[in-house]
């Protein structure tokens, strides 16, 4: 009690700072900002030139003696500079993050929407799966799936998986559609259509069924018409074996399949939450209300539940894209070419640590605004509309 | 009594209803659960198909055919493990799990380690425990850490020094996870009431670029600053040891995730707080720490029990920089001639051991969110 009554007294009277002592703090932060970061310049460049490193960009025009075994654009080790391998690794880490974000969001909503089935040996094994993916580090799970990928069979004894593909120790093998590379030009145009020219169309336009056909066409007319017009045609090429190795169709190399596969995996359990966080987060009244209209479940799900379980799941979502591109970066330990793996190299090659760090941030930063950015369109595309 | 009274007939109970049929036992559930609909019948028989087929198979590989024990490590010795129709070869844990657990620390000293272990697995069930949570808990967790660091080390009380180049295995995996969340929580709360600062544009700017560049970038490439960069910013003469760089880089890390975490925390309690403790005339600390924090560090338990685990599964990543973490351990241990092509037992071992740690902690983080949600009805 008198601890309680003489408290007061320890507390300081009601002031304002006075302006003065606001600018001297600012000015003593200031200092000691200024200070550590001249300090810590000074000390670095002492220790660049002791070393016999110079600072700057100029090692990217340097030619880079070492092959690189997962590649968009040509390659020759000790032709090519450090900059191209770096626009190299980009790409690859572009590609990962692509082949893994779509790969998860299909799995892990399949994932999430079992874990609500009424069937209770579905929705267990799902709640097995995601707790058990979820509490074992992504890094764990990559070289676990690497040295399982590289102890397979050799081609002669590959795993057939329905429809030609292969899996074997030289990675995964897909049949692919052998045609000209116009016809591939045409079919992005066709997509792109696809998507774009029914947005054009009036509000009150096709609609329903219609809209679909729309779409097919605008998707197939455009590489189809130039076939007929370049005289191309279509060849599915298997893959066959020839030798020691596969010829024919598309292989995805040992590391590219670990990478791809282990983060799927694991990407696709938190996607399973987010979405089942979402699903349950829309009020059960919503579910009573479409049924006591006489919708059909499948209805109840795609027009009155998703649109709503939508603007709960996207904005987390996005921070799980954004962890994708960020987690390809462990393309470092399985041996797969992406940026952070170059990077690393030609650190460890020239010393230049700060200019590749730069790179890395520039890099990292201008993936994730380009998400986000994608996503905040999304998020708006979807958000509640009050009048 | 009154009814009974005024009505004549005396009343009798009517014999109870049967049970209503097909609502209970294990039929009923069975339908209700499994085969509430021919799709779902299908799917039920479809997966216990695959699943039992899947459960077959990993029975046979991990123990009907397994390999328990070997006479010795030999290639010779091991070969055993190599023959066809051979499941796993659990003799690599059983030859190995010691230096899974303790890496190449001397074997003879290997208790030091283990009493590691033991003494941060006590002080993470302290930790849970609320009523516990006071001043002696954080005094403990620093008596904790100190006898740790002294239990690795070695060189006084007597005990032989043992060089951190030697240290290996699991505690090193804890001591990156548990110094990395205690030394980062402090810079956290900095960095957050930084972020939140009202009268320095400028300390707003800082912490604001530290927070989005640590969180923009992957950890592997900041382990990798530290690892390389780090000489380079120390005058000539200092040196620091690979895995106290490691742990600068994790610290760093970690405490920009927290700090965000703790910034929502700050921002999710009511100003009406901060503005009675104004009124109290309370200085800015006093407001901070008797009145925001504990508020702000309430709400945002949850998603800090989450980090946490975040943080524990990401020092796996120091295996790639050449630190001596239990992921490296079991990495190593089937890198010599005789166990090569062991992985997925070594890979399962180590993943079983981190399984143990993040599941509990997520089962927690779950007590904690429902007695959270609880207290705010």
């Amino acid at each position: 009690m008198a601890d309680a009554l003489q408290a007061p007294a320890k507390i300081g009277k009601p002031r304002r700072l006075p302006l003065a002592r606001i600018l001297v703090v600012q000015a003593v932060i200031v200092l000691a900002i200024v200070g550590l970061g001249w300090f810590l310049v000074d000390t670095t460049l002492a220790n660049l030139r002791a070393r016999g490193i110079t600072t700057g960009f100029a090692f990217l025009n340097m030619p880079l003696s070492q092959p690189i075994n997962h590649s968009w654009l040509e390659f020759t080790p000790g032709v090519h500079t450090y900059g191209r391998a770096l626009v190299i690794g980009f790409l690859n880490t572009l590609t990962v993050s692509a082949i893994v974000i779509v790969l998860a969001t299909i799995l892990g909503t399949a994932i999430g929407l079992s874990r609500l089935s009424r069937n209770w040996l579905l929705a267990r094994t799902a709640g097995v799966y995601v707790e058990v993916i979820r509490n074992v580090p992504v890094l764990v799970q990559l070289i676990f799936w690497y040295q399982l990928l590289l102890q397979l069979p050799p081609p002669r004894g590959a795993i057939q998986i329905a429809g030609g593909i292969f899996i074997s120790n030289r990675g995964i093998r897909v049949p692919t559609l052998a045609t000209d590379g116009w016809v591939w030009i045409a079919l992005a145009c066709g997509i792109v259509a696809a998507i774009s020219v029914p947005r054009l169309l009036p509000a009150e336009g096709i609609r329903g069924r219609g809209l679909w056909l729309l779409r097919m066409a605008l998707l197939l007319l455009p590489p189809l018409c130039v076939a007929w017009l370049t005289g191309s045609t279509f060849t599915p090429e298997w893959p066959h074996l020839q030798g020691l190795n596969f010829r024919g169709g598309a292989a995805l190399t040992p590391e590219l399949s670990a990478l791809v596969i282990g983060l799927m995996v694991y990407t696709a359990a938190f996607i399973a939450e987010i979405v089942r966080a979402g699903i349950q987060g829309v009020p059960a009244g919503q579910w009573d209300a479409a049924r006591s209209i006489g919708l059909a479940p499948v209805t109840i799900v795609r027009k009155v539940i998703m649109p709503q379980a939508l603007r709960i799941i996207v904005p987390p979502l996005a921070s799980e894209y954004l962890g994708v591109t960020k987690n390809s970066s462990l393309a470092v330990a399985v041996g797969y070419p992406d940026l952070v793996a170059m990077v690393n190299i030609a650190i460890s090659d020239t010393g230049q640590a700060i200019e590749g760090i730069v790179i890395v941030v520039l890099a990292f930063l201008t993936i994730s605004l380009a998400v986000s950015a994608f996503m905040n369109w999304y998020n708006a595309r979807i958000a509640l509309v009050t009048r | 009594m009154t009814v009974a009274a005024n009505s004549e007939l005396p009343f009798t109970a009517l014999p109870d209803e049967p049970p209503p049929q097909g609502e209970r036992g294990l039929l009923a559930w069975l339908r209700r659960h499994l085969f509430s609909s021919w799709i779902s019948g299908a799917v039920t028989v479809v997966m216990i198909f695959v699943l039992g087929r899947l459960a077959i198979a990993f029975f046979d590989w991990a123990i009907a055919d397994a390999v328990w024990t070997l006479p010795g490590s030999s290639i010779a010795d091991t070969q055993a493990c190599r023959q066809p129709g051979v499941g796993a070869c659990w003799a690599l844990i059983s030859e190995k799990y010691r230096f899974i657990l303790f890496g190449i620390y001397p074997y003879e000293q290997q208790w030091r380690p283990a009493l590691c272990v033991a003494i941060f697995v006590a002080m993470y069930i302290a930790s849970a425990n609320r009523r516990w949570w006071n001043r002696w808990l954080g005094a403990a967790w620093i008596a904790a850490l100190i006898s740790i660091g002294v239990l690795m080390h070695g060189g006084v009380f007597g005990l032989q020094a043992v060089p951190e180049d030697q240290w290996g295995g699991l505690p090193v995996t804890l001591i990156l996870s548990s110094f990395g969340i205690v030394l980062a929580f402090p810079l956290a709360v900095i960095v957050a009431l930084g972020r939140i600062s009202k009268s320095s544009p400028l300390v707003r700017l800082i912490c604001m670029l530290y927070v989005e560049i640590i969180r923009g970038i992957p950890l592997i490439s900041v382990l990798f600053m530290a690892s390389v960069m780090f000489p380079l910013f120390l005058p000539e003469g200092i040196t620091v040891s690979k895995l106290l760089r490691a742990q600068i880089g994790i610290v760093l890390f970690i405490a920009a995730y927290l700090a965000e975490t703790i910034r929502g925390g700050l921002q999710a309690v009511d100003a009406g707080q901060g503005e009675g403790a104004d009124a109290l005339g309370l200085t800015y600390w006093q407001k901070m720490y008797l009145v925001v924090l504990p508020q702000a560090l309430t709400l945002v338990l949850p998603p800090i029990v989450s980090l946490c685990i975040a943080f524990f599964k990401a020092t796996s990543l120091v295996t790639i920089i050449g630190i001596f973490d239990l992921l490296n351990a079991g990495q190593r241990s089937v890198g010599e001639p005789a166990w090569q092509g062991f992985g997925t037992e070594a890979y399962l071992f180590v993943a079983a051991i981190y399984f143990c740690f993040c599941f509990s902690m997520s089962r927690y983080g779950l007590t904690i969110e429902k007695r959270l949600k609880r207290s705010r009805q």
